[in-house]
């Protein structure tokens, strides 16, 4: 079966795949470390090399000349700002790399002018450079790849994504921790404790995995408002979302645990009953710690949809701009900076990047999760 | 800073309640029921009555919540689908009547239709395909993580990073975007995608099959791993080809495991509604249900009734597959 050009044709697919898996977001990952004006005009796999570009200078007028011997000279860079090697210069827009670096260009009536490899250049002529225009020049320049942290310090400082990423965090860690212990409990009583109605329960907690979060968005908006009016808080809150994500996440909460429970050995069980240990005391000091990877890996599932959920926060929290969560700072973004790359790709690494490192750092659970997770 | 100290302070005191409501309930059933009086008829009176008890004080907190949370509104949105605006005044089926009539609503309901044919089997497939491939390969493992990777990023994160692959620039200026450069590079015109009406679909779809193919190959592959290695050596003995092993031996044994891949991520497609907020917001065409939903909820005043009227359709197309888990999840524990 290990023939060459088969396992050739495997690799190679594999290859594709996770080339298109991963661009995406590399190039915007390159995007975020990019100059904003350079984003604009070239794309982002060029910044990877050496970039070549077109651009124009005019000299200024007659400030800095030095005159000697009846000649008048003018010098500088063509580099303002940035810096790079220039390989062509020219003088009209018409043959913008008409000479190449380092030759020396005729300007009629005696002047003329020189651009050397490393951007500076040198006019000359019989007459003063004052009263007449600045003398225009092209170039064409090959600029290393530069990379800065602007972006991100404007999006953390300026554009409110540090206060957001303090509210995602406010809003995901308690909404991942409550679940955890409600669930625990049901779960144990679910799986090793004998009472009618168990099968119907867990019937119902399978039902309601799937019921679509729509369905509680608008009789909960109205149950909170209402509350809130009766005892005068306000209706958005912090209480009021995590509540809500516990109750969202339950059913998978539930789930997952009672499936990793139920296959605890029964003889653990017995024998501390036998012992004289009470439910209680079996749950948390017997299931609570044996059942650790299923409960990190709900721990990590909850996280990443909190942190990582829109509606939830939009509906609960509200779109104000101090209880903006990250994904909805993002969202907002993309409506008022639509263009400016430099900004939405910053924003979205500050947003991905906590997920991501959970991800990475944990997915092992996260594995284990998933293939409980799935209804089988 | 002070949102940290609060949030903190809330996690504590939530644990703390939580903890002393299971303890404490505990502790009052032994105290009111002890198991150990001077007179044992009253001992096994006392053990079974607390053993009809407990179990209900150890899912006292979660169904309340999931009631409160998950089943109450479910009655709730029927009960307000047939009423107006603001739930107060009874309107029979005029919400669903206006339904049917809503240009918006077709056209949402057909995109959402497209999404439910196009979504989970390309995800599926794709994933299937990965499996297969990775799990053959010694770098698999690695490949694995980073198809997988998308997972963690959020659908709004994930419409970031599409939006500058799509993103389209008029007149002579250089495509910024990949997908236009590579177009332009093969001589092709660049175009504003995800403002093409019905083909914008695709390319929004695209961004949730990028998601969920990583979710697909852990499963399948998983699924994959288990066959028992028998039935491949079989075929191997008969002859067989890699092609004809993959298909005929190996993908008939994991229908099950490719059905709840399947269903999950139709579940996951009915509900989607971040992606389309943030890449058009069901301009050019391009809006599905929930997002309709959200649009009614809120702008413009908001209509509570044709809101929920929009989640109950969305619930009743869930609601085929909420069966068949259940029946699937009884069926196993029957066996068990």
């Amino acid at each position: 079966m290990a023939n060459n050009p088969y396992r050739w044709a495997v690799h190679l697919s594999v290859v594709l795949f996770v080339v298109l898996w991963t661009l995406p977001t590399f190039g915007l990952f390159v995007t975020s470390f990019r100059d904003k004006d350079q984003i604009a005009v070239s794309g982002w796999w060029t910044a990877l090399g050496s970039a070549t570009r077109n651009d124009m200078f005019r000299a200024p007028e007659g400030e800095g000349e030095v005159e000697e011997a009846g000649r008048f000279t003018l010098t500088g860079s063509v580099f303002v700002g940035t810096s790079g090697h220039v390989t062509a210069f020219g003088i009209s827009s018409k043959a913008p790399d008409a000479f190449a670096a380092g030759e020396t260009a005729d300007l009629g009536d005696g002047e003329s002018l020189t651009v050397a490899e490393d951007g500076s250049f040198t006019l000359s002529g019989p007459e003063s450079f004052k009263d007449k225009r600045g003398q225009r020049i092209f170039f064409t320049a090959t600029t290393p790849p530069s990379f800065t942290f602007d972006n991100y310090r404007a999006v953390l400082f300026a554009e409110g994504l540090g206060r957001s990423f303090l509210n995602s965090a406010t809003v995901a860690i308690p909404s991942t921790v409550i679940p955890i212990l409600i669930a625990a409990f049901a779960a144990y009583a679910l799986s090793w404790m004998q009472f009618p109605g168990r099968a119907l329960l867990i019937a119902a907690i399978v039902g309601l995995l799937v019921v679509p979060l729509q369905m509680s968005l608008i009789p909960l908006l109205r149950i909170y408002n209402a509350a809130g009016q009766a005892m005068g808080f306000d209706p958005k809150s912090y209480i009021g979302i995590w509540l809500a994500h516990t109750g969202f996440g339950l059913p998978l909460a539930i789930y997952l645990l009672r499936n990793y429970m139920v296959g605890l050995p029964k003889e653990i069980m017995e024998s501390a009953r036998v012992d004289g240990a009470t439910d209680f005391q079996i749950f948390t000091r017997i299931v609570l710690p044996l059942s650790f990877p299923a409960l990190a890996s709900f721990a990590i599932f909850q996280f990443l949809w909190t942190w990582n959920d829109l509606l939830v926060a939009l509906v609960f929290l509200g779109p104000q701009d101090d209880k903006l969560v990250l994904t909805g700072r993002l969202v907002n973004l993309l409506g008022s900076r639509g263009g400016d790359w430099e900004i939405l790709a910053a924003s979205a690494f500050v947003s991905i990047a906590v997920p991501i490192l959970v991800f990475f750092a944990l997915q092992k659970y996260l594995v284990r999760g998933l293939l409980a997770g799935s209804v089988k | 800073m002070e949102q940290v100290w609060t949030a903190l302070f809330t996690i504590v005191l939530g644990i703390f309640a939580a903890i002393s409501w299971f303890w404490g309930a505990n502790f009052c059933l032994d105290r009111l029921l002890p198991a150990r009086t001077g007179d044992p008829a009253q001992n096994a009176r006392n053990i079974h009555r607390a053993g009809l008890i407990r179990p209900w004080l150890f899912l006292g907190p979660a169904i309340l919540a999931l009631g409160l949370y998950l089943v109450y509104p479910v009655w709730e949105s029927l009960f307000l689908s047939f009423h107006g605006k603001a739930g107060q005044e009874f309107v029979g089926t005029a919400n669903y009547r206006w339904l049917l009539a809503d240009a918006g609503f077709r056209e949402s309901i057909f995109n959402n239709f497209l999404w439910l044919l196009v979504v989970p089997a390309a995800s599926t497939f794709l994933g299937l395909l990965a499996a297969a491939l990775t799990d053959r390969i010694a770098w698999g493992n690695i490949a694995k993580s980073l198809i997988f990777m998308p997972m963690a990023i959020s659908f709004v994160g994930a419409a970031v990073i599409w939006k500058f692959v799509y993103d389209y620039r008029s007149g002579d200026d250089a495509q910024i975007g990949i997908l236009n450069a590579l177009v332009t590079w093969a001589g092709g015109d660049p175009q504003a995608w995800i403002a093409l009406p019905f083909w914008n679909n695709f390319f929004l779809m695209a961004i949730l099959v990028w998601i969920q193919t990583g979710f697909a190959m852990v499963i399948l592959s998983a699924a994959l791993r288990g066959i028992p290695e028998e039935t491949i050596e079989a075929a191997v003995l008969d002859g067989a080809n890699g092609i004809q092993i993959f298909f005929r031996i190996m993908v008939p044994q994991i229908w099950g495991t490719i059905a709840v891949v399947w269903t999950t991520i139709t579940i996951t497609v009915l509900k989607v509604f971040d992606i389309v907020l943030a890449m058009t917001n069901g301009q050019w065409k391009s809006n599905v249900l929930a997002n309709l939903m959200f649009d009614w909820m809120f702008r413009g005043g908001g209509d509570f009734g044709r809101g929920a009227a929009i989640a109950i359709v969305i619930m009743a197309l869930v609601t085929p597959i909420m069966i068949w888990n259940i029946r699937n999840a009884r069926a196993e524990m029957e066996g068990r």
